[in-house]
């Protein structure tokens, strides 16, 4: 039959094709397939500028100042053309600033749907000279100051400058012209040709720049994605950091390379304030940075500081966008948190997800039918390690058919699905946004009757090559399409799913392996504006329309899951995100935790690694400390590629099996902790995963250290991620404080670098003293499980015999915490020898069957006696006192986990 | 809700169909009920201490073995025990405590022993998952409406067990006649490899013997042939000489056209083809210098001429002729057997040894070829010279070495098949073909799986194949490498390796997993990594004996 001969057909010019591709890289990204910023015609022109005296000049006669805003025309002295620009003092310490033409040929792209609403402002008040207008912001003596000739914006605090616009006279705007009125037919301006691909620019150069000092700062982080280090690297000599989101085969570590993601945000620190750019742009973007002090030795700065010659440390930056506008968001902090919350205002929090996909992901491309599905979930209960979902990558598909399932493999999903239900387990089905062109396949024949698909520059379909072959790929821009993608989660739309089905959104940058970057054609429509305008935030509205699917599909009562690998400023609101196709190598491990905490850092919390590395085998000691490392990081799901044989976690001989089970099981025990902190996260945008710094930002010793981590506040995790290693040395932060090692309760100060002797089994975690974590210590099968069961409360005392934490209880998978309050919110605070829980929220309203088993005080003394005051009354409980650990065990005080109880040591 | 009382449970044990009431705390094998008295303070079973007997189940965790809470899923590493009237008591781990799963179990044949037993249980046959109690003891607070399904169960797993008895009896007892068989072959073959490394020392003299009379024989015929060859040698050479005389005499009457006694310059002339350089046309120059600067030679003189040109030189007589045109050779041309200016036996000899390499059924036809010197008169050539055949003497010499020759080529022969059988059945004997040599009838065998794909192949201690179904080209997916079952048993499991590459990926391996059937069959085949194939296999060989299996729920448990 024809179809039969099609797919053979198809099939043969995919492995064609994956010949070609595959043989152009062995086992590292093949560089020549992505641009650097001299191949890329706008970063080039952009970058050619040299720092020195801007052209533009702004016209204070055309000042204009409203209650929210203050409007300015600029001119560019070389070629006239004006620019408005539009000062908004917002809510929150924010300035943001617009430049947009004063009179474009036409509209210029400005990014929808990322801003979770227009901000907030702010009054701001006024003066103004000849030279300039000095707006005042809000309380604190800081001043916005706008230079007229040449245009410049200082941002002051006192007397101090906190951040300079354009100080270095690199804001270069192209404004929109016609190609009769370009003067010489310079490269690259009306169209570009990378590798065999032509982009076709009908609207000519279109690109952007603007730069900002940063005086006193030395460490910058942020803009996601790139696998590096967490503090940024100065850019001068080589490539920009770039943005732009792309399918990266087998990519390389510690370099300014885009890969899958990009957020726009970049964090500046120094011990005395935080502050962030965000740079609302969805185009290609490229950011060079640079510094006074970078290349310098720390003898030659403490050289100058001797010498008192030394120049103050200043950090300059600047951003490149290939479209768009200037749309720039300044949040002058000054604390950590109050920039995350100040960035969290404009774009959302992280998701507050379904309480089972914080435990343990079982992934593998490909869990080859029912029969394996069914194995490998019994696997984990004859092994006793728990798991709460299992995943199925493309081949699940019916010939790569998203929403359907292979009628051989997957004959009776539900069934499947039910038999994962009776265990409270649950799984991911990927749903990628290519849609084989197949008349035969109602997905595409929907989406073409509808004409929801992106067109091409001619006004046909786009078409491109990937998993199922030539490939549409749906207009995730329009509004239409993303209710109608949506309503394809319906249960009786997507057939065999079930409300234990949650969904994986893969290939989203979008990847188009014949595309130019293995990405879209930049000259492709998303209605009226070029994908050039907005690709950076394709994968940002798959996810949303995925989660939205969800939503609906249960009315709106249950939380949704989805995992997305491209992301953009926002996609914190839609799910969770995976740091792509990383391998199986030692390294890959080491920068899973700076790539996490990278995304924490902009919004993104919900981040982590491929467990084991995607690609090729890894060791077994490798595997382990994959999973020992996973255990602490947001999202812990283990994957590997088609071709690596098989890993699950018990086919490494018992003592390894051992070893996995124990990294799991500290998972699950911690997850009261972790869902109290993603419940902060979504509540304040606080990370959960964080650098130190986030915590102790005068302790310049944090400032660059991304081998640790913190979760919360309140525990610090240094994973051992070196082959063959005997030790890590963690640096324990915070002068006069203790850390508790989680293990063995042992004491040590804060402030200092300790040696910690490792052995196969050790997972170095310490919690800090003055914290209260609760705990459930009877792991069982899955989440679901564990729901009744009761907690245990880890108090670890600080020096001044001080602790406290939080306890979050909900039903773990509706929306009823956010449309009926029904949680239950408490403090917990440990003061003169007391242990109280009280309510956080008084009107709150959830019964939970948990109750506390057992306390244990970390750093305590002995007490003679020890009472539970509850309801009036007073009942003895029984404890142990360990003297050698200093550790109280308090044994069954046994109130409920929602009541109000004050525990006295007498 | 907090308080969890100590909860006796009446437990009903099935013992010969009588069930007895024992009462003991919940999760508490029978076999440990003396350890747990209401009476005395509980001793943890580890002995690390002694708790008021109040703490046994109340839901805290004391002991740090667990044993303090059977019943509860207080203890991360507790373990219950659920009777499973009509079924069979097991251990589950004390997490699976009202967690709200029930005991649905599913058939698992794959479980092995040991698996189960860290939970405390030890089966001989292991059918079902033991992950939670069919009879619902483990769900006693969670809310969980679960059924009992002991009965059921255990009705299956008799089924079960009854039919895996059967096939293990009947199974065991063909294995009896594989071991035996297998004895049997491997005795004949041992004592045939004993036999025939008896014989072949016999034929190694023989051999040798052999060689002497062979070389001894050789000598004077060689010595012969080459008496005869030089005799040959000089009169052929006295011919030729004539020969060449009467040409030249021949050749000179021919060129003096005018019958002067003289041949002229002009004369020669007109033989064009003696053109020394070639342009065609012989000059007077050059005729006189073919002539030694005369003008014209007569007969003696023409002896100095005639060595010039007699190569090149066209008679007369045959000018009108056209020139012998060689006929092609025909498609089915007899082969050109031996040329035959080389009649040396010699060289015939090692050409035989060469193709005696090749394919030894060709060793005896070369009688023919053994005598080229007869057959060569056959072909007429303008060269009559065939040398003419041996005189009676050298002849018999001839004769007498070839049959030498004959006879050691045989022995040797003989001897060389009987190296190769001797090596066939020695590599038979060294395979491991089990402890009582049990696999011995696979040996040499092939056991094909047909799928909706494929043809697979398994031939044991060869290798494993699979080729598509609809034509395409066979794959090799690993040769014999070996057993690699777990340590207690190695012969569950048979290792094939290093198969046809796989792209961007490993060669290509295969696991065979022997289990004990009636039939020898592959029942199935899988690829559950890329590139590592799975096999099962049934086959008697793997059948234990039947260690009186009865059938009905026993506890062969607790140890």
């Amino acid at each position: 039959s024809f179809g039969l001969w099609g797919i053979t057909l198809l099939m043969g010019l995919l492995s064609v094709f994956f010949v070609c591709l595959f043989f152009s890289s062995a086992f590292a990204v093949d560089r020549g397939n992505f641009k650097t910023c001299d191949q890329s015609a706008f970063c080039k022109r952009q970058r050619a500028f040299k720092p020195g005296q801007s052209p533009y000049r702004a016209l204070l006669e055309t000042l204009e100042l409203s209650d929210s805003r203050l409007t300015l025309q600029l001119i560019n002295d070389n070629n006239k053309v004006h620019l408005l620009l539009e000062l908004y003092r917002l809510q929150g310490n924010m300035t943001r600033v617009k430049i947009n033409e004063l009179k474009p040929l036409k509209p210029r792209f400005e990014v929808p749907d990322v801003l979770i609403a227009e901000p907030p402002t702010d009054l701001s008040v006024l003066s103004k000279d000849d030279n300039g207008v000095v707006l005042s912001l809000g309380a604190e003596s800081q001043r916005l100051i706008v230079s007229a000739r040449p245009f410049r914006l200082d941002i002051m605090e006192g007397p101090e400058v906190l951040l300079s616009l354009n100080s270095r006279g690199l804001l270069a705007f192209e404004h929109l012209r016609l190609r009769k009125d370009t003067n010489k037919e310079e490269d690259g301006l009306w169209e570009e040709t990378f590798k065999s691909h032509t982009d076709t620019k009908p609207n000519g150069p279109t690109s952007i720049s603007l730069d900002f000092s940063l005086p006193g700062v030395e460490h910058v982080y942020g803009i996601p994605e790139h696998a590096d280090d967490l503090k940024l690297k100065t850019t001068d000599g080589g490539d920009p950091y770039r943005l732009y989101n792309l399918d990266v085969f087998q990519y390389e570590l510690y370099n300014p390379m885009a890969l899958y993601g990009s957020i726009p945000l970049m964090l500046a620190h120094n011990t005395q304030r935080t502050m962030g750019i965000f740079w609302l742009n969805a185009a290609e973007t490229w950011v060079d940075i640079s510094s006074n002090t970078a290349g310098k030795t720390v003898f030659g700065k403490m050289l100058d500081f001797v010498q008192g010659s030394s120049e103050k440390p200043q950090t300059d930056v600047r951003w490149i966008s290939e479209s768009g506008i200037i749309d720039v968001f300044i949040m002058l902090g000054p604390k950590p948190s109050d920039v995350f919350s100040q960035y969290a205002s404009l774009t959302g929090t992280q998701s507050f997800p379904p309480l089972a996909s914080l435990g343990y992901h079982q992934c593998r491309w490909n869990y080859n039918d029912q029969e394996d599905v069914k194995s490998v979930d019994q696997g984990f209960d004859q092994h006793d390690i728990p798991y709460d979902f299992i995943w199925l990558d493309i081949e699940h598909a019916d010939g790569k058919r998203y929403f359907t399932w292979d009628p051989h493999k997957f004959s009776q999903p539900k069934e499947m699905l039910q038999g994962l239900m009776d265990k409270k387990r649950k799984m991911v089905a990927i749903v990628d946004p290519h849609i084989k062109v197949d008349s035969g396949y109602k997905i595409h024949n929907e989406i073409t009757s509808k004409d929801f698909y992106v067109k091409n520059k001619d006004g046909g379909n786009y078409e491109g090559w990937c998993w199922p072959g030539n490939s549409g790929y749906p207009d995730f821009t329009n509004p239409e399409m993303r209710a109608w993608w949506a309503s394809m989660f319906a249960y009786d739309q997507y057939e065999g799913s079930m409300e234990n089905l949650f969904t994986w959104n893969d290939m989203n940058e979008p990847s188009v392996f014949n595309g130019p970057e293995v990405t879209m054609h930049k000259d492709a429509l998303h209605g009226k504006w070029e994908h050039r305008d907005i690709h950076n935030m394709y994968g940002l509205y798959v996810q949303m329309a995925t989660a939205e699917g969800q939503i609906q599909r249960s009315g709106g009562a249950e939380r949704p899951f989805v995992l997305t690998r491209a992301f953009f400023a926002g996609s914190q609101r839609f799910g969770a995100v995976w740091t792509g196709d990383n391998a199986a190598e030692w390294d890959h491990l080491k920068i899973s935790i700076p790539m996490c905490l990278s995304l924490g850092l902009v919004g993104v919390s919900f981040c982590g690694a491929d467990v084991g590395g995607f690609f090729k085998n890894p060791s077994t000691e490798l595997l382990v400390r994959w999973y020992q490392t996973g255990a602490y990081q947001p999202f812990f799901r283990a994957h590997a590629h088609l071709d690596t044989t098989r890993r699950e976690p018990w086919l490494f001989g018992p003592e390894n099996t051992a070893l996995i089970r124990e990294a799991v099981r500290q998972r699950y025990a911690l997850l009261p902790y972790w869902y109290q902190l993603f419940f902060q996260a979504y509540r304040t945008g606080m990370p959960v995963m964080r650098p130190l710094w986030v915590d102790y930002p005068k302790d310049t010793a944090t400032f660059t250290i991304d081998d640790e981590f913190l979760i919360g506040s309140d525990l610090l995790v240094h994973p051992v991620t070196e082959e063959g290693s005997r030790g890590v040395t963690a640096y324990l932060p915070g002068a006069g404080e203790v850390w508790y090692d989680v293990h063995t309760f042992q004491k040590h100060n804060g402030a200092q670098n300790l040696y910690i002797p490792v052995t196969l089994s050790s997972i170095p975690v310490f919690q800090r003293g003055g914290s209260i974590i609760p705990r459930k210590d009877r792991v069982r099968r899955s989440s679901a499980c564990m729901e009744n069961d009761p907690y245990t409360l880890y108090v670890a005392l600080s020096p001044k015999k001080f602790a406290e934490g939080k306890l979050y209880i909900d039903d773990g998978h509706s929306f009823n915490y956010d449309t009926k309050k029904e949680f239950i919110h408490r403090s917990l605070t440990f003061a003169n020898n007391a242990l109280t829980s009280s309510n956080l929220c008084p009107d709150c309203n959830f019964l939970t069957s948990s109750w506390i088993e057992k306390v244990l005080i970390l750093g305590a003394s002995k007490p003679s006696k020890v009472v539970l005051k509850m309801n009036g009354k007073e009942t003895p409980v029984d404890f142990e006192f360990d003297s050698s650990m200093s550790v109280l065990t308090l044994r069954k005080p046994g109130m409920n986990a929602g009541d109000d109880w004050t525990l006295l040591l007498q | 809700m907090t308080c969890l009382h100590l909860l006796l449970t009446l437990v009903f044990a099935v013992s010969l169909g009588t069930p007895v009431e024992i009462q003991r705390p919940r999760g508490v094998p029978l076999t440990k009920k003396q350890f747990y008295e209401e009476s005395k303070p509980f001793t943890c079973l580890d002995g690390s201490r002694t708790i008021p007997f109040d703490r046994v189940n109340d839901d805290y965790c004391d002991c740090k073995d667990g044993s303090d809470e059977p019943g509860t899923a207080a203890c991360p590493n507790g373990s219950f025990h659920c009777t499973n009237a009509g079924y069979r008591p097991m251990f589950i781990p004390s997490s699976r405590i009202n967690d709200g799963i029930c005991g649905k179990m599913t058939l698992h044949l794959d479980i092995s022993p040991q698996q189960c037993s860290m939970h405390g249980m030890v089966l001989h046959l292991k059918f079902f998952l033991c992950t939670d109690c069919c009879d619902t003891t483990d769900e006693y607070n969670s809310g969980a409406k679960c059924e009992n399904t002991c009965k059921e169960l255990g009705r299956k797993e008799r089924e079960v067990l009854q039919k895996m008895a059967e096939i293990t009896k009947e199974g065991f007892l063909l294995k009896q006649q594989l071991i035996e068989e297998a004895k049997k072959g491997q005795q004949e073959k041992q004592s045939k490899v004993t036999d025939m490394q008896e014989n072949k020392k016999q034929l190694d003299e023989k051999v040798e013997a052999l060689r002497t009379v062979k070389e001894t024989a050789e000598q004077p015929e060689k010595e012969a042939k080459e008496r005869h060859l030089k005799a040959w040698e000089e009169q052929k050479a006295a011919i030729r000489l004539e020969k060449d005389k009467a040409k030249m005499a021949e050749t000179f009457l021919e060129l003096d056209d005018n019958a002067d006694g003289f041949v002229s310059v002009s004369e020669l002339q007109s033989h064009a083809e003696l053109d020394p350089d070639a342009d065609g046309t012989l000059t007077e120059i050059e005729a006189q210098g073919l002539m030694g600067g005369a003008e014209q030679v007569d007969t003696s003189t023409f002896e100095s001429v005639w060595p010039k040109i007699k190569d090149k030189y066209h008679s007369e007589s045959q000018a009108e002729e056209p020139a012998p045109v060689e006929t092609p050779p025909d498609e089915v041309k007899e082969p050109v057997v031996d040329n035959d200016s080389e009649p040396y036996p010699e060289d015939d000899i090692s050409e035989e040894e060469d193709e005696d390499d090749e394919d030894e059924d060709d060793y005896h036809e070369d009688d023919d070829k053994a005598q080229p010197t007869i057959k060569t008169p056959e072909k007429t050539h303008e060269d009559e010279e065939a040398m003419p055949p041996y005189d009676a003497d050298t002849q018999a010499l001839i004769d007498a070495a070839q049959k030498a020759r004959d006879d050691f080529e045989e022995a040797e022969k003989a001897l060389r098949e009987m190296d190769d059988q001797i090596r066939n059945i020695e590599k038979e004997l060294s395979f491991d073909f089990g402890p009582d040599a049990e696999f011995t009838y696979l040996y040499s065998q092939c056991y094909e799986l047909t799928t909706s794909e494929y043809i697979y192949r398994l031939c044991p201690f060869n290798r494993v194949s699979q080729k598509p179904k609809y034509g395409g080209s066979e794959t090799n997916l690993g040769t014999w490498g070996s057993w690699s079952g777990p340590e207690n048993n190695k012969y569950l499991l048979m290792k094939y390796e290093q198969g046809t590459g796989c792209w961007q990926g490993p060669n290509r391996s295969t696991t065979v997993k022997l289990t004990c059937g009636k039939e020898t069959v592959v029942t199935s085949t899988s690829e559950p990594s890329r590139c590592e194939y799975l096999m099962e296999f049934t086959t008697p060989a793997v059948c234990q004996e039947p260690a009186n299996i009865d059938p009905s729920p026993h506890d062969h448990v607790e140890l």
